[in-house]
């Protein structure tokens, strides 16, 4: 322990914060963080869990802070889920929702984020269908910049409040089973799960049908399966992953009953995992496309809780960039 | 973290050992029995880092005069600082969990902290507190008053008042958290 840490006095000084930070002042993806930032921001998570048990959820702490949440993709559970954590760090906050605003007449994502840049938002939350579009955010804005889902490239608070949810019961990631089964080719949870899990040292194992795997998979490491069984056998953590019929152009798989029989997780399959395996699903589930409503409501299913953990876990997002504004570059 | 003492060379005077200490927490025990005529509503909520520990000792001293076991809880008050968003660039202070594991409405909360110094922890301990309930009185315990207050707050119970330059350091070190106990003053006066 350094001695700066042990000098806490009464008066706050520079000298009296702790070393710990993120290197970046946005959060664009799980590539970039290294295990100390993913500790910390579970860490701040835990703090932050402790809020939403109170009477009164809400501090202080970005009072005069204006969030902008700009939604090019439907959500619901992300957008909300920013938008209680925004609130309860006190921060004034608006949500757009492409379907109402500037865009649906024509205007380009460059000019729609000046637009609302000239109103100097600290920062803002971006969901968009195109792989890559924060970044271009990051290099064009003042404001610090939260993917909260780009195309097929990554979600990075996805991945951070699944890691959350499985430490709150295993209490590691390392030298965890994991299993994600499921639509690998389309699912940006899936490759900030990925990177984060084989980050933090947990034993990943990717399973879904062969028509549904990404390129380039292997250079991301892990165990790759066809066999749900095999992926699943002895497994502390089953994680689910949604069929995205919306981003399915061509078929890649018969018909969704031929799927669940070859990769639907049933009460069955799931007898070969771990005795006190967990379940997860990012959401919003197909029951009996990927998950038999049987395991969904199960007693391993964790899904509500990823939910619920959401909120804990964007607010500890979202007060750690708010301490690296200021900082030029993508850095 | 003990060595710190030695290897700096710098004049370190010790101004509380560890006997010191710890008759100054039993004076500050006997003297919120007087105060308070009993412990029936009375909590501790000690402010993190040291005040936690300080508050859990005071617990123990006031079960060993009275045999009444005084509720303790541990508050951060990171997310209430009134210097959070100020640093121009920096790192974040860590947020540590607050555990406050009854309900603070109508008690006496007996704040603890290891310094008062500017009184700006101890304004938002105030605000912190407040967000859980509404106590009935807020009083304050701190081992050492060290002076240059800027804001209007002043302690309850003092183990030491302690004059001191405003460029001097005041380190308190505890068993449970740096392996001994002890106050010193870094710096010249």
């Amino acid at each position: 322990m350094s001695t700066t840490a042990s000098r806490r006095q009464d008066a706050p000084s520079a000298g009296d914060l702790a070393p710990a930070s993120l290197r970046s002042r946005h959060l664009l993806g799980i590539a970039g963080l290294d295990a100390g930032e993913i500790t910390l921001i579970l860490d701040t998570a835990e703090a932050m869990k402790e809020i939403g048990t109170r009477s009164v959820k809400k501090v202080p702490t970005l009072r005069g802070r204006t969030v902008v949440n700009l939604f090019f993709e439907p959500s619901t559970r992300t957008r909300t889920s920013f938008e209680i954590a925004e609130k309860r760090l006190s921060a004034d906050t608006l949500s757009i929702a492409t379907a109402t605003s500037s865009v649906t007449k024509g205007e380009s994502l460059l000019d729609t984020v000046r637009t609302l840049e000239a109103m100097a938002p600290d920062m803002i939350v971006m969901r968009h269908a195109s792989s890559g579009a924060p970044h271009l955010l990051a290099r064009m804005c003042r404001s610090a910049i939260v993917n909260a889902g780009d195309g097929m490239h990554e979600h990075p608070t996805q991945a951070l409040l699944d890691a959350f949810t499985i430490r709150a019961h295993k209490g590691r990631l390392a030298g965890l089973k994991v299993a994600i089964v499921g639509d690998l080719m389309h699912s940006r949870v899936f490759r900030s799960n990925l990177i984060l899990l084989r980050t933090m040292g947990a034993d990943v194992w990717t399973c879904g049908p062969a028509t549904l795997l990404p390129p380039g998979l292997a250079q991301f490491g892990g165990r790759l399966t066809t066999s749900i069984d095999e992926a699943v056998e002895g497994a502390d953590v089953v994680m689910m992953l949604r069929i995205q019929q919306e981003r399915m152009h061509g078929h890649f798989f018969p018909s969704v009953r031929e799927y669940f029989s070859l990769f639907g997780l049933t009460p069955e399959r799931l007898r070969r995992a771990a005795g006190d395996v967990i379940v997860m699903h990012p959401g919003p589930m197909n029951r009996g496309v990927e998950i038999d409503s049987a395991v969904a409501d199960g007693p391993g299913s964790v899904i509500l809780e990823q939910v619920s953990n959401g909120v804990a876990v964007r607010m500890a997002v979202l007060y750690l960039l708010a301490g690296r504004e200021g900082q030029g570059g993508e850095a | 973290m003990t060595d710190a003492h030695a290897s700096t060379g710098v004049s370190m005077p010790q101004v509380m050992d560890a006997d010191r200490m710890s008759r100054a927490l039993t004076r500050i025990a006997h003297e919120i029995l007087e105060r308070n005529r009993g412990l029936d509503d009375v909590a501790l909520v000690g402010i993190r880092t040291r005040g936690v520990p300080l508050a859990r000792r005071l617990a123990r001293a006031l079960r060993e005069i009275n045999g009444d076991d005084v509720p303790t809880g541990a508050l951060d008050i990171t997310l209430y600082r009134d210097d959070l968003m100020r640093q121009p660039v920096g790192p974040q202070p860590v947020v540590r969990r607050t555990e406050i594991p009854f309900s603070i409405d109508d008690r006496r909360i007996l704040l603890v902290d290891d310094v008062l110094y500017t009184g700006r922890t101890i304004r938002a301990a105030l605000d912190a507190l407040i967000d859980f309930g509404r106590p009935r009185a807020i009083q304050l315990v701190v081992l050492v008053d060290r002076g240059h207050r800027e804001l209007p707050i002043r302690a309850d119970y003092v183990g030491k008042n302690l004059p001191t330059a405003p460029q001097q350091s005041v380190q308190v070190r505890l068993q449970e958290i740096d392996g001994a106990d002890d106050v010193v003053i870094e710096g010249e006066p």
